[in-house]
């Protein structure tokens, strides 16, 4: 029993029957024998019960007349995933773990990997530290922070989805061509 | 007899191309689609264009109506959708969705609840303005958690939060309701007492 709750989520609860069988005989002692709760009880029982009664609201007579007017001049769309090519999305995955694989490679590239001769139990590596991998070099404020950088890359994307919609576009008018 | 159809199977045969059976569909959910929306509008002419909308874009992407939840919470969903959408449009803050709505609207509804003072408000129509005087959130909680048939979950995957949030939820904006309707409608809610 959650004896923290307010009264009143605890009574909304058992007037919507969202409570446990416990709760729900401990909150029927305390309305039976507390004052303040059967107050509180009645209050809420009463908002409840206006809302349970309370009607919906109609439109005007002509509304379905108008919406089926209105649909008489539409189809159904075919299903989202119908016209959704499963080979683009796998596609446009694919492009991106490339992506991703060519930094990681060439990030691992940079590094000066070189084994160290002060253990004899075996060869260990030791691990690149930020001072060998010339990072310090690159002034990646003035790099990313530059207009012309970020322009630039907006309009490679942009790009890049023009040239996706003109490809999509082809595929569609050459099913379309076929049908 | 078309109206014991249920909603898959009608909406099958609407697939198969028998666009006149959409019809039922819409007689079935226009009052819940149109109280919902006018909820969140405000606005009695928008809110018909709204639901009408709303079931132009449902035959639409009927085929996107996967049946692996009701129809109802589906349609809910793009009802959901093509409000937040219409607010957007008007500029107003939906992503404070807490908030409530502005006091002029409040004023207004004040001003038009003075004029009918002598006349007594039927239970009903007190609700609702009740209601409207909500946010829009707090307004479509209400009205799918007792007028749509919905539950929690369904709740939730309407409006994208979670069961136990959207309960926590539904209890605040039902407090707000209480208070709501002692502070504009007193005299109604005495009068309901007595009866």
């Amino acid at each position: 029993m959650n004896t923290q709750q307010p009264m009143e989520d605890r009574l909304w609860d058992y007037i919507d029957g969202f409570c446990s069988p416990t709760e729900r005989s401990a909150i029927e002692t305390l309305i039976a024998e507390n004052r303040e709760w059967q107050q509180k009880y009645a209050e809420l029982l009463h908002t409840h019960q206006l809302l349970n009664n309370s009607e919906l609201e109609a439109p005007s007579m002509r509304f379905t007349k108008n919406v089926m007017e209105e649909i008489a001049r539409y189809h159904v769309a075919p299903a989202t995933k119908s016209y959704i090519n499963k080979n683009i999305i796998r596609g446009i995955g694919a492009f991106f773990l490339t992506m991703l694989a060519g930094l990681f490679v060439y990030v691992l590239a940079q590094f000066k990997w070189s084994g160290s001769s002060s253990s004899t139990s075996g060869p260990s590596l030791r691990l690149p530290s930020v001072d060998n991998l010339g990072l310090e070099k690159i002034n990646y404020a003035k790099t990313f922070n530059s207009t012309w950088v970020i322009a630039f890359m907006l309009i490679v994307v942009v790009m890049g989805w023009m040239l996706l919609d003109m490809y999509l576009q082809q595929k569609k008018n050459q099913s379309a061509k076929q049908s | 007899m078309h109206t014991e159809l249920t909603d898959t199977e009608i909406i099958k045969r609407i697939l198969k191309g028998d666009q006149a059976i959409f019809a039922i569909l819409v007689q079935r959910y226009q009052q819940y689609v149109f109280t919902l929306v006018h909820r969140f509008t405000d606005n009695r002419e928008d809110a018909e264009e709204i639901s009408q909308d709303i079931f132009v874009k449902a035959y639409r992407s009927l085929a996107d109506f996967r049946g692996d939840s009701k129809f109802s919470t589906w349609l809910y969903t793009v009802v959901r959708t093509s409000c937040i959408t219409f607010l957007r449009k008007k500029k107003l803050d939906t992503t404070s969705i807490d908030n409530e709505r502005t006091a002029l609207q409040l004023e207004n509804r004040e001003s038009g609840f003075k004029a009918n003072a002598i006349e007594q408000k039927s239970r009903h129509a007190m609700v609702n303005e009740a209601i409207r005087l909500l946010s829009p959130d707090d307004s479509q909680l209400i009205t799918l958690f007792y007028k749509g048939e919905q539950s929690l979950d369904e709740i939730g995957r309407i409006m994208g939060l979670e069961p136990n949030t959207v309960k926590v939820k539904l209890h605040r904006a039902r407090n707000r309701l209480k208070e709501k309707m002692e502070k504009h409608f007193s005299y109604e809610i005495k009068e309901l007492h007595n009866d």
